[in-house]
C-alpha cells in the first residue's frame, strides 16, 4: 500500500505545485488552452470502462500528451510552461470525469495520478529544452522523432505506474502486470502516442484547425477496440453457456464450472501467466467436464478426480473432441485433453485446471474442514498427479482474504458479471 | 467465376485504355520524383501487408498522392502495387489489369478535381479551413469513380441486373473513404511541412492499428458463430431426426419479422432465437428424444422441460436480449394450455409467439421418421385452423404472405455447410474501404 500512497502523493504535490505555479503567472496562450482543454474533455467524457481495456480514453490522453509537446501554434510559438500544462490538463480532465464521478462508475484517483504524473513528465522534459531554444538548430525530421522517442519514453514510465497502480489495487505479482502493459504499448498505445505528436506537429503546422481533424483515426481505433471487446465479451458469455450444458444435462453439479474457472483465473494471476494465456487457461477451465456429454452413464456427481486415470484420460479426450468442434482456439482444445495426464507431461494451464478442479471436487459438499484436508491430499498427491508449484499457488490464493480474491475476479472486467451470476440450484431430471 | 465473359474482358480492356491515357502526359509534368517513389513503395508495401492481414484496400496513401502529385502522376501511385502483388484466382491478367486500372482512375479523378480546386496549393500553404473544400470534393470524384467502374464490372462480369448494381455502392463506401481521405490530408500537410515524410508516416500509425483491431474483431466474431453453430449442431445430432431444423426454423422466424415489419436489430434477435430454440434438448437424454413410439406421460413431462433447460443454458448471454424468452416460452399456447407456465395471449412475448408459428410449420413440412413431409399449403392451412387457439393470427397471416412472396425457407445442407452465417446480414464495414473488386472474388 506504501507504493499507492506514494504514486498519489507525487500526483498531488504536482498538481498542487503547476496549480501554484500557474496562479503566480496567469495563463498564457487562451485560445490554445481552451482548444485542448475542449478537447481533452470531450475525450474524457466519452471514456469507457468497459471490459479489458487498456486505454479508456485514448483521446483525452493523446489530447493531453500533444499539450505537453506542442512547441508552436501555426508558426508561433507557444507560450505554455510545464506548469500550465499540468494545470489544464488535470482541470479538463476532472471537468470531464464530473459525470462519471457522478454514477461511481470509475476509479478515478488512479487514473487522475497517472494523467498528471505522465502529461507532467513529458512537459518537463520538452518544455525548458525548448524555450532554450536547443531544437532550433535540428532539421524537421530530427524533431518529429525526438517528440516520439520522447513520447517513447513517457509511455514505458506509464505503464510502469499503471503496472504499480495494479499491483496495489489487486495485489497480483508486478512483474506479468508490468508485461502486459508493455505488450499494450503496441496496440492501441502506440496510436495513441502517434496520434500525440502529430497532433502536437500538425497544430504547430497548420494552427488549430489540426485538432477535429486529427481526432478522427483516433475515435475510430476506439471504436473498433470497443466493438472487439464487445463480442470478446459475447464469446466468453457464450463458451460459459456452453459449459454450463453439462451442468443442465445432470452431468456436474450447478456452478462447478464456474468456480473452477474463477479460482484457476486467480491461481494462474499468481503464477504469472500473460493475458492470452489467462483467456486459454478460463476457457479450458469452463469446459473441462464437457466431455462427459458424450459419456453414456453419468459419473456420480460428475466427480472426475476420483476415477482411475484410464478413464480420467479417455473423458479428457472426449471433451477435447467436442472443443475442437466448437470453433474454439485449438489451445484450449488441447487444454482440455491433457488435463488429465501426469503433471510433467501437461502444459502449464492443464496443471492448474487439474488441481483445482480436484480442489473443488473435494471441498463440494464437505465440511467445514474439507479445503484443508483437500489441500493435504493434493500436496500428498504431488508425487505424480499434481504440479507442486500449482497446488503451492492454490494455497497461497486460498489463504488470501476472501474480498481480495474476488476483486480478483470481478477486476478481469466483463467476465465478472456473466460468469459469476450466481447460478441458481438447478434440480436435474430423473 | 471460370468463365469470364468476353463482355468483362471487354470492360477491363476498356478501363485500362483509359487508365493509360490518363498516364499518358505524364512525360512532360513537372514532379518530385523522389516523392513519388517513396510512395509508390510505401502503398506497395501497405497494400501487401493489408491485403495478407486484413483483407481489403488501404486509400490514405493513395489520396494523399492525390493531394500532392499533378494528376498523371497520382494516378501512377497505384499501378506498382497492382503490379506486383499476386493474384489469387484466375484468370490472373485480367484480375491484375484491374486492380491496377480501378484505383489509377480513381486517384487521377481524384487528384484533377483537388488540382482543379486549388487544393495542391491549400495544402502546400496549409491554408486550413479552406484545404478541407477541395479534399472533400476530391474523395467525392474518388468514391464516384470507384462506384462507377465496380457496378459497371458487376453487370458485365457477374450478370447482376443494372438496378441492382449499383444499389447502396456509393453509401456504403462514401464515409470510410472519407475518413482516409483525412487521413490522407493530414499526411499531405505534414508532408510538405518542415517535418517531411517522417511526419506523415505517423499518421499511417493510428489508421494501421485501428484496422488491426478491426481484424481481431472479424477474427472473434467468427469463432463466436462457430460456437453457436457447434451449440446448434450438437442439438441436432442428439435429437436424429432433426437435421437442419434449427437453422430452417431461423429462417423461418426471419421471414415473419421482416413480414412484420420488425427492426433490423430485432430481425437478427429472432433469427438467434429461432436458431437456438431447441438448445434446451441437450439436457434432455438422448434416449427419449429418438424414442420411437408413444411416449409415457412421465418421459413426456421430461421432454416438456426443455424450453426451461435452454433458458438456463443462454440466460448469461447478454447480447440475445429478447430471444431468450423466445427459447423460454416457445411452447406456449394462446389458449393457456401450453407449458412451461401455461401463458395466455398477450402474456406469451411477442418474438415466443414468432418462433412457436415457425417451428410449428417447419416440424410439419420436413420428413421425420415417423411421418412424410407435408405439402406447404397443407401445413399453411393446418396452422390457419389452429390459428387463435394455438397460434397468434397475426403471425400466421405473415408466415403465409412471406411464404406467397419469397417461396419456402431452405437449410444449407443440416446447417454444416456455412454459407450463410447467421448475422452476416448487418453491414459491418464502418472502417473497412469497400476494396471488393468484384473480378478478385471474395476473400473472407
Amino acid at each position: 500500500m506504501t507504493a499507492l500512497r506514494l504514486i498519489h502523493g507525487a500526483a498531488a504535490l504536482a498538481a498542487a505545485g503547476s496549480l501554484a505555479g500557474t496562479l503566480w503567472t496567469g495563463l498564457a496562450d487562451r485560445g490554445v488552452a481552451l482548444a485542448f482543454a475542449v478537447l481533452i474533455a470531450v475525450g474524457e467524457l466519452t471514456r469507457w470502462s468497459g471490459a479489458g481495456t487498456r486505454q479508456a480514453a485514448p483521446l483525452a490522453t493523446a489530447g493531453s500528451l500533444s499539450y505537453a509537446l506542442l512547441g508552436a501554434d501555426a508558426g508561433r510559438p507557444a507560450q505554455a510552461g510545464p506548469a500550465q500544462v499540468a494545470t489544464v490538463v488535470l482541470a479538463a480532465t476532472l471537468l470531464g470525469a464530473l459525470p462519471h464521478i457522478w454514477s461511481g462508475r470509475t476509479t478515478t484517483l488512479d487514473h487522475l495520478a497517472r494523467r498528471v504524473l505522465t502529461v507532467g513528465f513529458t512537459a518537463v522534459c520538452f518544455q525548458p529544452l525548448y524555450d532554450k531554444g536547443l531544437f532550433a538548430s535540428w532539421g524537421g525530421p530530427l524533431y518529429a522523432l525526438l517528440l516520439v522517442a520522447l513520447l517513447g519514453l513517457t509511455a514505458l514510465c506509464d505503464a510502469v505506474l499503471a503496472a504499480a497502480l495494479a499491483h496495489c489495487r489487486a495485489g497480483w505479482p508486478f512483474g506479468p502486470l508490468l508485461r502486459e502493459e508493455l505488450r499494450g504499448l503496441l496496440g492501441i498505445g502506440s496510436a495513441v502516442c502517434a496520434t500525440g505528436a502529430v497532433m502536437a506537429l500538425a497544430v504547430a503546422v497548420v494552427g488549430l484547425w489540426a485538432l477535429p481533424v486529427f481526432c478522427l483515426p483516433l475515435l475510430l481505433t476506439q471504436l473498433s477496440e470497443r466493438r472487439y471487446a464487445a463480442v470478446r465479451d459475447t464469446y466468453r458469455q457464450t463458451i460459459a453457456s456452453l459449459a454450463r450444458a453439462t451442468e443442465i444435462a445432470g452431468y456436474t453439479p450447478a456452478g462447478h464450472a464456474r468456480r473452477v474457472a474463477s479460482l484457476s483465473l486467480a491461481v494462474g494471476r499468481d503464477l504469472g501467466l500473460t493475458e492470452g494465456e489467462l483467456t486459454v487457461l478460463e476457457y479450458a477451465a469452463l469446459m473441462h467436464d464437457i466431455g462427459q456429454l458424450s459419456l453414456v452413464d453419468p459419473v456420480p456427481a460428475g466427480a472426475t478426480a476420483g476415477l482411475p486415470a484410464a478413464q480420467q484420460r479417455r473423458i479428457a479426450l472426449l471433451g477435447g473432441a467436442v472443443v475442437r468442434q466448437t470453433g474454439v482456439a485449438a489451445a484450449v482444445a488441447v487444454m482440455v485433453e491433457r488435463q488429465a495426464d501426469p503433471y510433467r507431461e501437461q502444459p502449464v494451464a492443464a496443471r492448474i485446471v487439474r488441481a483445482v478442479n480436484a480442489y473443488e471436487e473435494k471441498t463440494r459438499d464437505a465440511g467445514p474442514e474439507a479445503p484443508l484436508r483437500a489441500l493435504e491430499d493434493l500436496r500428498l498427491g504431488t508425487a505424480g498427479d499434481y504440479a507442486p508449484e500449482v497446488v503451492e499457488s492454490l494455497a497461497r490464493v486460498l489463504a488470501r482474504p476472501r474480498a481480495r480474491r474476488v476483486v480478483a475476479q470481478v477486476g478481469d472486467g466483463g467476465s465478472g458479471t456473466s460468469l459469476s451470476d450466481p447460478a441458481r440450484r438447478w434440480v436435474t431430471h430423473g | 467465376m471460370e468463365a469470364v465473359p468476353a463482355r468483362a474482358h471487354g470492360c477491363v480492356a476498356a478501363v485500362a485504355l483509359l487508365a493509360l491515357l490518363c498516364l499518358l502526359p505524364l512525360p512532360t509534368v513537372r514532379a518530385p520524383w523522389w516523392a513519388l517513389g517513396l510512395l509508390c513503395a510505401l502503398y506497395a508495401v501497405c497494400e501487401h501487408v493489408v491485403r495478407r492481414r486484413f483483407g481489403g484496400t488501404f486509400y490514405p496513401v493513395l489520396l494523399a498522392g492525390a493531394f500532392l502529385l499533378p494528376p498523371p502522376a497520382a494516378a501512377l501511385v497505384a499501378l506498382p502495387a497492382a503490379l506486383l502483388s499476386p493474384v489469387e484466382h484466375r484468370p490472373a491478367l485480367p484480375r491484375r489489369v484491374w486492380r491496377a486500372a480501378r484505383p489509377a482512375l480513381a486517384v487521377w479523378g481524384a487528384a484533377e478535381v483537388n488540382w482543379a480546386l486549388g487544393g495542391r496549393d491549400a495544402v502546400v500553404a496549409s491554408d486550413f479551413p479552406y484545404a478541407l473544400l477541395p479534399a472533400g470534393a476530391a474523395v467525392l470524384a474518388f468514391c464516384l469513380v470507384l462506384t462507377a467502374l465496380d457496378g459497371g464490372i458487376r453487370v458485365l462480369a457477374l450478370g447482376v441486373p443494372p438496378r441492382r448494381a449499383w444499389h447502396g455502392l456509393l453509401s456504403r463506401s462514401l464515409a470510410p473513404v472519407a475518413v482516409h481521405g483525412l487521413a490522407g490530408l493530414m499526411m499531405a500537410v505534414l508532408w510538405r511541412s518542415p517535418y517531411g515524410p517522417v511526419a506523415a508516416l505517423l499518421v499511417l500509425l493510428p489508421m494501421w492499428v485501428s484496422w488491426w483491431i478491426f481484424a481481431q474483431y472479424h477474427r472473434e466474431r467468427a469463432a463466436h458463430q462457430a460456437t453457436i453453430r457447434a451449440l446448434v449442431q450438437a442439438v441436432d445430432i442428439k435429437d436424429g431426426y432433426t437435421r437442419g431444423h434449427s437453422e430452417r426454423v431461423g429462417q423461418a422466424s426471419v421471414m415473419i419479422a421482416r413480414e412484420l415489419g420488425m427492426d433490423e436489430d430485432r430481425v437478427e434477435v429472432l433469427r438467434f432465437a429461432g436458431i437456438l430454440h431447441d438448445v434446451g434438448k441437450l439436457g434432455v437424454p438422448t434416449r427419449l428424444l429418438r424414442k420411437d413410439g408413444p411416449l409415457t406421460p412421465e418421459e413426456r413431462r421430461i421432454i416438456e422441460l426443455h424450453p426451461e433447460y435452454g433458458h438456463e443454458m443462454v440466460r448469461g448471454i447478454s447480447f440475445l436480449g429478447e430471444a431468450r424468452a423466445a427459447i423460454l416460452h416457445h411452447h406456449e399456447r394462446l389458449d393457456g394450455s401450453g407449458y412451461p407456465y401455461g401463458l395466455v395471449g398477450a402474456q406469451i412475448p411477442e418474438c415466443a409467439r414468432v418462433v412457436a408459428v415457425a417451428d410449428a410449420f417447419d416440424a410439419m413440412t420436413s420428413t421425420r421418421s415417423y411421418r412424410r413431409a407435408r405439402p406447404v399449403e397443407a401445413a399453411v392451412t393446418e396452422l390457419e385452423r389452429c390459428a387463435g387457439a394455438q397460434f397468434d393470427p397475426r403471425m400466421v397471416a405473415a408466415l403465409a404472405r412471406a411464404l406467397a412472396r419469397w417461396g419456402c425457407p431452405r437449410s444449407s445442407e443440416g446447417g454444416s455447410g456455412g454459407e450463410r452465417q447467421p448475422t452476416d446480414t448487418t453491414d459491418e464495414t464502418p472502417l473497412r474501404a469497400p476494396g471488393r473488386q468484384p473480378a478478385t472474388g471474395t476473400r473472407r
